[in-house]
This record gives structure tokens, C-alpha cells and sequence, in this order.
């Protein structure tokens, strides 16, 4: 899978708190999450961003809390991918679990804000921007699971087995 | 090669004799929890997968303790579609009202996670549960619904990093202190992916209380879990709160360990952490001219007897400064009747202090001490990100209970003798 968007970047340490603050996590409408995500950091992010776009940032990505409310809020506005020099844990799997792509690379500091970056998901591969790099490949256990159409489709073929 | 306490709760439960590092797994699980803010995106994957019911009612516990009482009308239509679904499904440890406490000082409290156990939940602070030798991690939504229908989930086994730490604690110094030194010194990605395992001579002399502080916040520091050895403290802790079996687990001398730190406590003074990242640790003495306009003692960091005790020993007789609000957040129902039958309440009350029902509220800027723009709390808590508890201009600095109070009489962020 192709995908070719802008840039939007964010630097280290992005926790779950500036991606969906939480007094909005009573919420659980897509649309709502998306129209308060990176409030803190940037208020009329949600208008600001076109659909393809990609967010960019530094280590630790998605810190914090446990909220699957923050890939949603990601997801709703139409950002199908992160690229980050790391992330944390629980975020990880909860974007894949959502549908929402992670890249492990160290670029933060060599994209501008709406740099196009083409990114080739099964290779790994960013282009654009005067870069051309192979991310951190994605643990095979993870493509199993995206090929099975996530963990909720593998659990619903189980169930229907069982029955 | 030896295994580690992490990798030995985890092989038990994979049905494995070993298990190493970065291998992936399917364990079974001892609990599964939920809590108002997660629970209603994992109820809606329960029922788009069609599931009948949940592994088991006993090990599915539900506790609405984050924006209860109900901060708004959302909030008691969540509360009131997870109350639904609790009848529904006959989950037997159901928590609201008179019987909710916040989450990781409740189940611990009553006895629903034991040493060696394997325990999920959506919540990222699950991992408080590592104080009683248990395996505990948070995981988001979706991974909860899986592991509430199958009793299992995948996980990659975590390295694990050595925390020895000896030496004669400093007056009112409390495993607060210790964990906020621990992330200044790692970083808040320090044990990304890890366990955070701890030890020592400083850690047998700590309290049940403190422990659980400190497994608490293993994830401020990017861990998978933070976990401790079972001790006489644990056994005299689990014994009698304790309704099943469970098994005690300890690390092979020639476990491998990524990193090991050693940590003189004696050196530790009491730390505060500035904002906006739990690693910001200094010493209360190198944080000058800090005015505070609330302070926060409570949370599931922080909301224990041991806390409320050190903040009734530093309040009693004096009062909160003008200006200042205090709130005292008793974690659960026994902690709240314990403190009030031991008279911390009238200290609290005689103080200035407001006395909030237990509640996460707070912590996480839902309510009940809301920060506006420009406003700074000090509080007990164990997050300072950027409008973790209100207004993205507003700011928070973590300590222990201690500094906490002797901040909220003093007006500015200082050490208790200031005060006494």
C-alpha cells in the first residue's frame, strides 16, 4: 500500500493528553475525539489537517495514558499514518488494533512541516524531502494480525468457529 | 540460564517451561479491568464481534471510578450502559457508588490480584499490581475486549531492568520520592517496552503503600510493568484478603537483566517533578519561588493510608494558606472510614482542606480540581504533561504527600520542615 501525504510535525514525548485531552474521553464518536486532537499543542489542528496527511514525530510517541480514544482521535481526521522514532507500548498496539499505521523512523529532524513524504507501508519505505529511508521493520507477529484484519476480525472468526 | 520473576508469571501462564525477551506469547489471564473511560470503547467491540459473554464473571472486574460521580450527563450515560452490561453478563466485581474506590487501591484492597498473577487492564496504571508480585500491564480498549472474551492475550515478553536501592531512607521520604528519581535518572522512555523490577534493602524497609506508588508509575518511565518480590509485608497484606490460591514467583540469581542501577536512597532528598514530564525530578530544595494555587493529595499514586497519614502528621494545626485549595482524595470506602475513624478528617477539615469522595477526578483534569489558565498545583498524582489537569497553560508538580502538604500551608512549593 501507497501512501503520499503532508507533513505535520511534533517533536519528542507526545503523550496521550495533548493527542485527546481527557476531559473529552467521555466521548466516544470519532468525530468528536477528532475535533479536539492536539488541542493543547495546537488548537485548530483538526481544521488545519487535509485527509492523507501524516503526522511526524520524535521518540516516545503516544505516551501516557491507555486511551484508545487518541489513534481514533488520529484516525477521524482522516491521518492513516505516524511516523515516529519510537513509541510507547501501549499505543502501539492500540494504533493496530485501530487500523492506524506506525512507522519506527528517526526523521523528525530532517522533514519540514508540509514537506510529501510517499511512504511504501509493506516496505517500510519514505521518500520525499530529499529522504529515502527504510523504517524499523514491523514485527512479523503485527503483520499476521493486519493480514487476519486486526485483532477484532481474528477474534470474530474464533467466535464464529466456536459457535 | 535463569529467568526473571517477570518471565517466570509469564511462562506459568503460557504453559511454557521458558520463556525469553522479545518472544511472543499467549498467556491466560487472572483478571481483566475496565474502568468508565475505557470500558465503553471495549463494549463496543464486544458487540460488534458478536460475543456472547466474557471468560469468566469472577475475573472481569468493572470499576467506574474516573468521572463518577458523574461529572456530566455523558459520563452517567457511560456509567449507566456499563452498569447494563455488568447486570447483563453477571460480572460478579462490579464497582460504583458507596462501593468504588479508585481503581488500583481497590483491587488490591480486596484481594482481587494476587502474587503471580497475570492481570490486564485498560488503564495504563494497571501496572500498580507489580507491588504484589504479580505480572500487571495496561493495555487499550480493543486488546481489553479480546482478553475479557477469551481470558487470553498476546504479549512480547519485556526485558527486564534491576532496581537495587539501599540505604536509611530521609525523614518523610517515600517511594514517591524514590520512583520520581528513578524516571529523572532513566527518562520517561527509560524502560520502554521493559520490566522494571525492584530491590534491595530500602525496598524490603518500605511500606505495602509505597509499593504500590512506585509499580505504579513504572509506565512514566515507558515500562511494560514494574514488579517487586513477595515478601512478609506482601504475605501479611494478601492473607486474608486473598480468595483463590496464587503462587509465588522469584527471579533466578543468574536471571539477565538489561540494566541494572544502583540507587543509594540515603542520598535522596524528597523530589518534586516540574512540568510537563515525570522525569523533571530535582530536590524540594532546588525548587525556589513556586507558588501553588491547589494542591491534590490523592489518586491511585497516592491516595493510600500511608499518604493521608504523613499529610494529617504535616496539617495537623496549622491551616492552608489564602488562596490555596487542598484536596484530599481518600482512594477507596475503607480508606476513606479508616482515615475519618482515626481523626485525620477533623485535621483535614480544622487545616482548610476540601474532602472529595474517592475519584481519579483530578489527576486527569476531568473534575472535581480543575486547573484554569496560568493556575499550578502541586500534587500526588503521577502526570504532568501539558493540561493534565485543566488548562494547557495551567501547570502541575508531582511529589509525594509530604511536600504536598507542607506546600499547601505554605502557599509555594517547599519541604515540610519549613513548615513544622
Amino acid at each position: 500500500m501507497i501512501l503520499k501525504g503532508k507533513v505535520w510535525k511534533f517533536g519528542d514525548n507526545i503523550d496521550t493528553d495533548i493527542i485527546i485531552p481527557a476531559r473529552y474521553l467521555a466521548y466516544t464518536d470519532p468525530k468528536v475525539l477528532g475535533s479536539h486532537c492536539m488541542e493543547p499543542l495546537s488548537p485548530d489542528f483538526h481544521q488545519k489537517v487535509a485527509k492523507g496527511d501524516i503526522i511526524v514525530g520524535g521518540s516516545n510517541f503516544g505516551c501516557g495514558s491507555s486511551r484508545e480514544h487518541a489513534p481514533i482521535a488520529i484516525l477521524a481526521l482522516g491521518i492513516p499514518l505516524v511516523i515516529a522514532k519510537s513509541f510507547a507500548r501501549i499505543f502501539y498496539r492500540n494504533s493496530f488494533n485501530k487500523g492506524l499505521a506506525l512507522l519506527e523512523a528517526d526523521i523528525v529532524d530532517k522533514v519540514k512541516e508540509g514537506d510529501v513524504l510517499e511512504i511504501d507501508l509493506s516496505a517500510g519505505r519514505i521518500k520525499g524531502a530529499g529522504i529515502d529511508v527504510v523504517a524499523k521493520p514491523i514485527p512479523s507477529f503485527m503483520i499476521e494480525l493486519i493480514n487476519e484484519g486486526g485483532l477484532m476480525n481474528y477474534l470474530k472468526k474464533r467466535l464464529e468457529t466456536r459457535a | 540460564m535463569g529467568m526473571t520473576i517477570t518471565e517466570k508469571i509469564l511462562a506459568a501462564h503460557a504453559g511454557k517451561s521458558a520463556v525469553e525477551p522479545g518472544e511472543i506469547i499467549d498467556v491466560k489471564l487472572d483478571l481483566a479491568l475496565a474502568n468508565d473511560i475505557t470500558a465503553p470503547l471495549s463494549l463496543e467491540e464486544f458487540d460488534k464481534v458478536g460475543a456472547k459473554g466474557v471468560f469468566d464473571r469472577d475475573k472481569v472486574v468493572l470499576v467506574l471510578d474516573h468521572f463518577t460521580p458523574n461529572k456530566d450527563i455523558i459520563s452517567a450515560e457511560n456509567c449507566k450502559t456499563i452498569r447494563e452490561f455488568a447486570h447483563k453478563y453477571g460480572i460478579t466485581n462490579f464497582y460504583e457508588g458507596g462501593a468504588c474506590g479508585i481503581e488500583h487501591a481497590l483491587l488490591p484492597e480486596e484481594g482481587l490480584v494476587l502474587p503471580g498473577d497475570v492481570v490486564i487492564g485498560a488503564d495504563s496504571h494497571t501496572c500498580t499490581y507489580g507491588a504484589v508480585g504479580a505480572f500487571a500491564t495496561g493495555v487499550g480498549s480493543t486488546d481489553l475486549t479480546y482478553g475479557m472474551v477469551t481470558g487470553t492475550l498476546w504479549m512480547k515478553v519485556p526485558e527486564s531492568i534491576k532496581f537495587v536501592c539501599h540505604g536509611k531512607w530521609q525523614k518523610w521520604a517515600t517511594g514517591k520520592d524514590l520512583i520520581l528519581h528513578i524516571i529523572g535518572r532513566i527518562g520517561v522512555e527509560g524502560a520502554l517496552y521493559s520490566a522494571m523490577e525492584f530491590h534491595g534493602d530500602a525496598i524490603l524497609a518500605l511500606s505495602m503503600d509505597s509499593r504500590f506508588t512506585m509499580a505504579n508509575m513504572a509506565v512514566e518511565a515507558g515500562g511494560k510493568n514494574g514488579i517487586f518480590h513477595v515478601d512478609k509485608k506482601t504475605e501479611e497484606f494478601v492473607s486474608g484478603r486473598a480468595k483463590r490460591p496464587y503462587k509465588v514467583f522469584e527471579s533466578d540469581k543468574d536471571a539477565k537483566y538489561r540494566e541494572v542501577h544502583d540507587i543509594d536512597v540515603g542520598k535522596m532528598g524528597l523530589q518534586v517533578s516540574l512540568p510537563f514530564l515525570p522525569s523533571n525530578a530535582k530536590d524540594v530544595r532546588e525548587v525556589r519561588n513556586t507558588a501553588v494555587d491547589q494542591a491534590v493529595i490523592g489518586s491511585c499514586t497516592n491516595g493510600r493510608l500511608e499518604d493521608l497519614s504523613i499529610a494529617a502528621e504535616i496539617l495537623r494545626g496549622h491551616k492552608v494558606a489564602k488562596g490555596v485549595r487542598c484536596i484530599v482524595i481518600p482512594a477507596t470506602p475503607k480508606i476513606y472510614r479508616e482515615a475519618l475513624d482515626r481523626g485525620y478528617f477533623e485535621i483535614f477539615l480544622d487545616a482548610g482542606c476540601i474532602i472529595s469522595p474517592p475519584t481519579c477526578g483530578p489527576c486527569l483534569g476531568g473534575h472535581m480540581g480543575v486547573l484554569a489558565r496560568g493556575e499550578r498545583a502541586i500534587s500526588t498524582t503521577n502526570r504532568n504533561f501539558v493540561g493534565r489537569m485543566g488548562h494547557p497553560e495551567s501547570e502541575v508538580y508531582l511529589a509525594g504527600a509530604a511536600v504536598a502538604a507542607a506546600s499547601a500551608i505554605k502557599g509555594e512549593i517547599v519541604h515540610p520542615e519549613e513548615v513544622l
